[in-house]
């Protein structure tokens, strides 16, 4: 590298309770690259970011920041402020916007003076009304965040970052929830951006991203720099290697005959109170020993579809046929038990309580089981002894079966979820963006288990806005757009992309 | 049925609503700012008694009427920063420490109005608030005794509601204090201070809270009484709902009550003698529960209201 550094971080290390989050982390930064962080959730790598940005105040440590004459500053740490204004901006792997504002008093948030007689809301949108179109980041500015779609808030999220005029970006997984062609488009303009001077710090797990788009990675693996090689030299195989210790691999689809249907979905019609919360004549079959891939970019009726099989929401008209049995009673509780398992699209508010313990968490959907109650009266004894025996079986790391839910990592939780919905054997498995936000061995690890279902005889749907995903576990593959379904005829990724950006194919 | 249109078509019935609602416009005010922080503050009762209790003793002890309402105001803002002590930085629960500082300072203006005043039956009184007489404007039929002959603490009321509306909805401040409300870490990624935002907004809400109280000491009445606020306070913490923590809607459940109230006083003189006068005196809060019980069912709460925050944990 011939270009000048920008940031140095020197023997960062920070600890929480037992746990050794970052051990000791050196790390360099050059104008104008783009530099991928990569390793296994709980790698330490978005503790290590916590820190740059001030979050986090490291154990020990410390980071310098170059100025435009090459000299070196010492970060104050522990101060989102000082980072702020050393050009340093972040963007969260979880949101970090009020849902209540619209998304430009969300980018202005922070950026303006509080008691300005008028607050210049036009000139803050000519500014961002620009860097959406340099950077191709579209979101709409004047409605509540809460009512945007979670891609929209992704951008938003960016753009909030951009705004404040930053030298130094960090990305905390950016495309988890951007379709592949906006993914592509997004680092088309970081490597405009890098071009005029921008550095870019990013996180990802998609190995793919990682090799095409960035100049050097460095790993991370339990707190601890494992390694460091530039793009060039690096592929897929080497980098797995060093990010997990050992590969992992998803165990490859056996062809397998698929039975009778285990779910028909009949002209099923929801009309919400906007397009985006309507789906129109949508008819599926999902046969046993099958894997349907239903791809979109959300917020094209995934969701409706979602709630309306799990029986959150009522169809306006049309049919749910559970093995031909058309399910009336809309009970979310009945249609688990009638055997529908679900995986949910927002794991932490609607997978698990995040205030109840892991295995508390673990009965939730099975409090009839003789095995854990008698007469109505829970056996604790044996709910935790469930629990491990479970977490064992599906490998759930976390701090105990009597800790709250919500102190699991990410993929943790969705191992509890999986454990909950696997061990009740159903006969339908409706997985909504399984592996969004999860690491490649915790991916892994869900595709498997959905092969494995499929293998047992349930029938899956497969709702996810990765085509890699999508394109490697389904038997069969529909495109939803703008709350309308179509089958995929030909498996290939050029189709179905255009068909996600709804240009018939 | 007569006799409701010829109350509500005498001038002296609104003038009333008006007055009856100034403490709880500055009160449903008060506790409007701290909700929209994400603080619930159940302070409020006993702040109200304090800003009563200190403002008047103020003026008694020789301070003029605006130094008695500052007086008050910086009494509801102390007990305020006890309350976002224990609810911000330490993350207690609010409920919990809202009852306490309701008790706490409660009995600390009674214990006051005792030490100062050991042998009194009744209070001394003071000179309160007059009406602000405007020459012409006051002697306009209805329109004049309605609005010009209120007092100046009525008018700082009002004026209040626009200004709460101008800060919540027009500046950079009013979007900090509603981000912090529904997600604080918004407003930590910006580099902003939550438990500034969230303690700021907790005083100022509370020294508003405080000024109600005096309202009562200082204009309503003459003097301190022991128990004289009389769940006032707890009956914003139910406007502030029924408003949607607007400070427009505010006015008018403010007001609304108001108008119940100074109602009922009309009817117990008009029918008292054939129907019991409890009736008459729960009927404002019993039509407040109707009015809240529809307007909460639409009620969007500030998401992060009650849930505190912790640096560096998220």
């Amino acid at each position: 590298m011939t270009s000048p550094p920008v940031l140095h971080l020197n023997g960062l290390t920070k600890t929480f309770g037992s746990v050794q989050a970052a051990q000791s982390i050196s790390l360099e930064l050059f104008k104008g690259e783009v530099l991928a962080l990569l390793g296994e959730n709980g790698a330490g790598k978005t503790t290590l970011m916590n820190m740059l940005f001030g979050h986090y105040m490291p154990d020990s440590g410390t980071i310098d920041i170059f100025d435009t004459s090459g000299t070196a500053k010492p970060l104050q740490l522990g101060n989102p402020q000082a980072a702020i204004a050393a050009g340093i901006g972040m963007v969260h792997q979880h949101f970090t916007l009020a849902e209540n504002l619209d998304a430009l008093d969300n980018i202005m948030l922070g950026s303006e003076r509080f008691f300005d007689f008028r607050r210049n809301k036009t000139k803050a949108m000519q500014k961002v009304q620009k860097i959406m179109d340099d950077s191709g980041l579209a979101a709409p500015m004047n409605i509540p965040v809460g009512k945007l779609t979670v891609g929209e808030r992704q951008r938003v999220e960016i753009l909030k970052a951009l705004y404040q005029d930053v030298k130094i970006l960090v990305l905390d997984e950016p495309t988890a929830v951007l379709t592949p062609q906006e993914a592509d488009k997004l680092f088309e303009n970081i490597t405009t951006m890098t071009k005029n001077g921008l550095s870019v710090i990013f996180i990802s797990h998609k190995l793919r991203e990682v090799l095409a788009f960035s100049n050097r990675i460095a790993v991370l693996r339990h707190g601890r720099k494992v390694g460091e090689i530039s793009s060039k030299e690096a592929n897929e195989r080497k980098i797995a290697r060093l990010m997990v210790g050992e590969e992992t691999e998803i165990s490859s689809r056996k062809k397998m005959k698929s039975g009778e249907a285990v779910l028909e979905l009949d002209n099923l019609t929801i009309s919400g109170s906007s397009k985006r919360e309507s789906i129109s004549n949508v008819n599926l079959i999902v046969k046993k020993h099958e894997i349907l891939g239903i791809a979109g970019i959300s917020g094209n009726g995934q969701t409706v579809l979602a709630n309306a099989i799990s029986g959150l929401l009522k169809p306006s008209s049309g049919k749910i046929k559970l093995e031909s049995e058309i399910l009336i009673s809309n009970d979310p509780s009945n249609i688990i038990q009638a055997g529908v398992g679900r995986i949910p699209e927002d794991r932490h508010k609607d997978g698990i309580v995040g205030q109840m313990t892991v295995a508390e968490n673990m009965i939730l959907e099975d409090l009839s089981n003789k095995r854990i109650q008698s007469r109505g009266l829970l056996n604790r004894e044996a709910i935790i002894q469930h629990c491990e025996d479970l977490s064992v079986k599906y490998d759930v790391r976390g701090p105990g079966a009597n800790a709250s839910a919500r102190l699991l990592s990410g993929g943790n939780i969705q191992k509890l979820i999986l454990a909950r919905v696997f061990e009740a054997a159903p006969k339908l498995i409706l997985a909504n963006q399984p592996t969004r936000g999860l690491d490649m061995g915790a991916a892994a690890d869900v595709a498997n288990r959905l092969l494995e279902a499929r293998q047992r005889g349930s029938g899956v749907i497969l709702i996810s806005e990765d085509l890699d995903e999508i394109l490697s576990l389904s038997d069969r593959i529909m495109v939803i757009y703008d709350g309308e379904l179509k089958a995929v005829e030909t498996h290939d990724r050029e189709t179905i992309g255009l068909m996600m950006a709804g240009e018939a194919a | 049925m007569a006799e409701i249109i010829q109350i509500l078509l005498s001038d002296s019935f609104w003038a009333a609503s008006l007055r009856i609602a100034t403490p709880l416009i500055f009160g449903v005010l008060g506790a409007l700012i701290c909700e929209k922080s994400g603080v619930l503050n159940l302070g409020i009762e006993g702040i109200f008694v304090a800003g009563a209790m200190s403002g008047w003793m103020a003026v008694w002890l020789g301070a003029g009427l605006w130094g008695g309402v500052i007086v008050a105001g910086l009494a509801g803002a102390f007990f305020g920063l006890i309350h976002a002590i224990l609810t911000v930085p330490l993350g207690l629960s609010q409920h919990v420490s809202g009852l306490g500082v309701t008790l706490f300072a409660t009995s600390v203006s009674y214990f006051f109005y005792r030490t100062a005043l050991p042998d009194v039956s009744s209070p001394p009184r003071i000179e309160p608030f007059r009406p602000l007489e405007i020459p012409i404007l006051s002697d306009l039929p209805f329109v004049g005794p309605v609005f010009f002959q209120q007092t100046a603490l009525t008018w700082l009321a009002l004026f209040m509601v626009g200004l709460v509306w101008y800060i919540m909805n027009r500046t950079g401040l009013g979007v900090a204090i509603k981000a912090v409300g529904d997600n604080p870490n918004s407003v930590d990624a910006q580099g902003l201070s939550v438990y500034g935002l969230r303690i700021g907004a907790i005083v100022v809400g509370s020294a508003l809270m405080a000024l109600g109280g005096a309202f009562l000491t200082m204009s309503a009445f003459d003097a301190f009484f022991f128990g004289m606020v009389n769940g006032r306070g707890w009956i914003c913490i139910a406007l502030v709902i029924f408003a949607s923590w607007k400070p427009g809607k505010a006015l008018f459940g403010a007001l609304l009550f108001g108008a119940f109230d100074a109602l009922q006083v009309r009817m117990q003189t008009e029918v008292g003698a054939k129907v019991p006068t409890q009736v008459f005196l729960a009927a404002p809060y019993v039509l407040s529960i109707v009015a809240l019980v529809i307007a909460a069912r639409r009620a969007e709460y500030p998401r992060a209201l009650l849930t505190p925050w912790f640096k560096g944990q998220r």
